[in-house]
């Protein structure tokens, strides 16, 4: 079974997933930030493919991504990296990138890719749901993997219904009309979206991420959704001076 | 009649086009997309943006026969002065049509993305004609190269926004545009300055742009007894003019498209901005096209002397051009285009824009006959440029040294 589903049957509440950029703060980060991670008791993981034009996302990540390319990252390097980590690591596993340099390998090479390393899922902010279902659903099906989509503020209710039942792993909540980045505590009009969409009864379980970055936020999240997604905050924690096992550690316990 | 190079209904000509939007901007666009061409072809419409094209813009634009200009490369050479428009280029044509667009679904707040100046000035000047808040993206880079036009934008009204990522210049004020867009998607319209960005930008501007090729067709018939020249000639960055000028005449195959790419140092030294000669198969800023990108998949960046042609994509009409064969498109290096802009202005006494340049640089090359009748797109005028100009006097001393 796909372990983005084992995670969401297994009745597991306040759901924390990360996400990091692949590749940052060091070339060679990537596959230990996963372990430590996971040893911390983070229960998904999400890895960032670094990317030179990421327009849905804010200055943090941004720079981690131009760091993590100018460090030498690549897709191809990126499965090199991960190629054993199934041997160290049962966390479900997921990528998250822009549809360019997946294109550019070749959807059938990267999808071989990900399913040899064990990737559970993808996140691809810029491939709409319909180009997907038409042009790539039957090749990712076959795979096993899980495409999540997102939805937003904005997102009609009809629409919001039909992007669930196209679902296989979990919706991912951007929290508001903003590109990635933290912020301190969630607004009224937020927080009657998460219960506007917590209210839907949705079949699909959700993640709320875009500015989850502290106990608070993390708090009310998982009030109205099955957890939280957080990435820039993690990705500032990391690029401060220290061991990544003890800025991970640092982070974590702030957090829940 | 036009049917077989333009977009289908999901905005794809061909392989290339597409909306790969993430789903923060999907209301935005799907809210265009789903008005914008009833709006556009509406009467009421056409006969507001017909009458700020003659009233305000000054079209039609001249066609005039550039006789010294033919003289030297041997046959007759038309100029399409889009130069003479209002603001100085062709860029007005589309940000008239959007802010009327903009008005119609109720959005107040404008921003747009701007390469050489021409297009963040041209939507300045809508938004100051309109009374909308306007916020130009604007590469650093371009803004130290063009600086005019900054103070343009800013006398007008227009609060101009560095882009600071990348190599500065219109990639990154793009990518500043689109997000812009996701922060703000209740009251804010992003006019788009090319045949660029998801479906229905495409299709949108080639539309609004296409006035240019329907008044080629009359003032070629009255110069030329046809509507018919047999070669057209504009330059690409984006491929707004290009689209314009090509538009009535793309199932036209006795018209000969070209569309000509700035090579910057030249197509093989890496700093160059000629992404049909370069380029593969990528999506940016939304839409499939042919792409400067890395095998890895990362969009490369750019380089032309000319801040409007330095773009590492191209519009997916043009990619598919390209592709189909309809259109040919060649390139001229920095080195070329001011060369061609100094000879313009020393024959005719035009200054063309350094964009436009690239277009005239490309008469030696292609294999003129006598009794051939070219137009060359003039998309605009160069006096933002004076300081390139300048700087490239030296260059030219020996071969252009003031005639008498």
């Amino acid at each position: 079974m796909n372990r983005i589903t084992e995670l969401f049957n297994s009745g597991k509440k306040d759901i924390l997933s990360v996400y990091f950029t692949a590749g940052y703060p060091s070339l060679n980060d990537t596959f230990r930030t996963i372990t430590e991670l996971e040893k911390r008791g983070v229960d998904m993981i999400e890895i960032g493919i670094p990317f030179s034009d990421p327009i849905a996302d804010g200055p943090v990540i941004q720079k981690s991504g131009s760091k993590a390319l100018l460090n030498g990252m690549t897709l191809s390097l990126l499965f090199e990296q991960l190629r054993e980590i199934r041997e160290y690591s049962q966390v479900p596993l997921v990528l998250m990138g822009y549809i360019n340099p997946i294109v550019r390998m070749g959807i059938d090479t990267f999808l071989e890719h990900a399913s040899r390393t064990g990737i559970d899922g993808v996140i691809i902010p810029d491939l709409p749901p319909e180009e997907y279902i038409e042009k790539h659903q039957a090749k990712f099906q076959k795979a096993g993997i899980f495409n999540n989509f997102l939805i937003t503020p904005q997102t009609p209710d009809t629409r919001l219904r039909q992007i669930d039942e196209w679902s296989e792993g979990f919706l991912y909540m951007v929290s508001s009309a903003a590109t990635t980045g933290s912020r301190e505590s969630f607004d009224e009009k937020q927080l009657d979206y998460f219960k506007r969409v917590s209210d839907m009864k949705l079949k699909t379980p959700r993640l709320i991420g875009f500015g989850v970055s502290n106990h608070t936020t993390f708090e009310q999240a998982c009030k109205y959704a099955d957890g939280a997604i957080i990435g820039s905050a993690f990705i500032d924690a990391v690029s401060e001076n220290g061991s990544l096992a003890q800025k991970v550690s640092g982070f974590l316990e702030a957090i829940r | 009649m036009k049917d077989t190079f333009l977009s289908n209904g999901k905005g794809y000509y061909g392989d290339f086009g597409g909306a790969f939007i993430p789903e923060m901007l999907r209301e935005n666009v799907e809210s265009l997309r789903k008005v914008y061409f009833n709006i556009i072809e509406s009467d009421a419409f056409k006969k507001e943006f017909h009458d700020l094209l003659v009233n305000y813009a000054g079209r039609p634009s001249p066609l005039f026969l550039a006789k010294r200009l033919s003289e030297k490369y041997g046959a007759k050479i038309y100029l399409k002065r889009e130069d003479l428009n209002h603001t100085g280029s062709h860029k007005i044509n589309n940000t008239l049509g959007q802010i009327l667009l903009a008005r119609h679904m109720g959005k107040r707040r404008i921003i747009a993305e701007t390469g050489a100046g021409q297009h963040g000035v041209a939507t300045a000047t809508v938004c100051a004609l309109m009374n909308m808040e306007c916020v130009v993206y604007m590469g650093e880079t371009d803004i130290e190269r063009q600086e005019p036009n900054v103070r343009r934008m800013e006398m007008l009204g227009a609060k101009v926004v560095p882009a600071l990522s990348g190599n500065k210049t219109l990639k990154d004020a793009t990518n500043e545009a689109l997000r812009d867009w996701i922060c703000n998607p209740e009251d804010t319209f992003y006019i788009i300055g090319s045949v660029v960005g998801p479906h229905p930008y495409p299709d949108l501007v080639a539309r609004l742009q296409s006035v240019i090729s329907e008044e080629l067709l009359w003032q070629m018939k009255k110069a030329e007894g046809t509507e018919d020249p047999d070669y057209i000639v504009a330059c690409v960055g984006g491929g707004s003019n290009a689209a314009g000028s090509f538009y009535h005449y793309l199932d036209r195959k006795n018209v000969k498209l070209i569309g000509v790419e700035a090579s910057g140092k030249g197509v093989d030294t890496g700093l160059t901005a000629a992404t049909i000669a370069v380029g593969e198969p990528g999506i940016i800023h939304g839409s499939m096209t042919m792409l400067m990108q890395t095998d890895d998949g990362q969009i490369t960046e750019p380089y032309s002397i000319s801040a409007g042609l330095d773009y590492p994509g191209i519009g997916p009409l043009h990619a598919w051009l390209a592709g189909s064969g309809r259109a040919q498109y060649m390139n001229a290096t920095d080195q070329e285009a001011l060369h061609a802009a100094y000879e313009l202005t020393r024959l005719e006494g035009i200054i063309p824009a350094l964009e436009s340049a690239h277009a005239l640089a490309v008469l030696g090359k292609l294999e003129l006959k006598k009794e051939d009748v070219v137009v060359v797109n003039v998309s605009g005028r160069g006096d933002k440029d004076m300081q390139a100009y300048i700087n490239a006097r030296s260059l030219f001393n020996v071969n252009l040294e003031g005639r008498r």
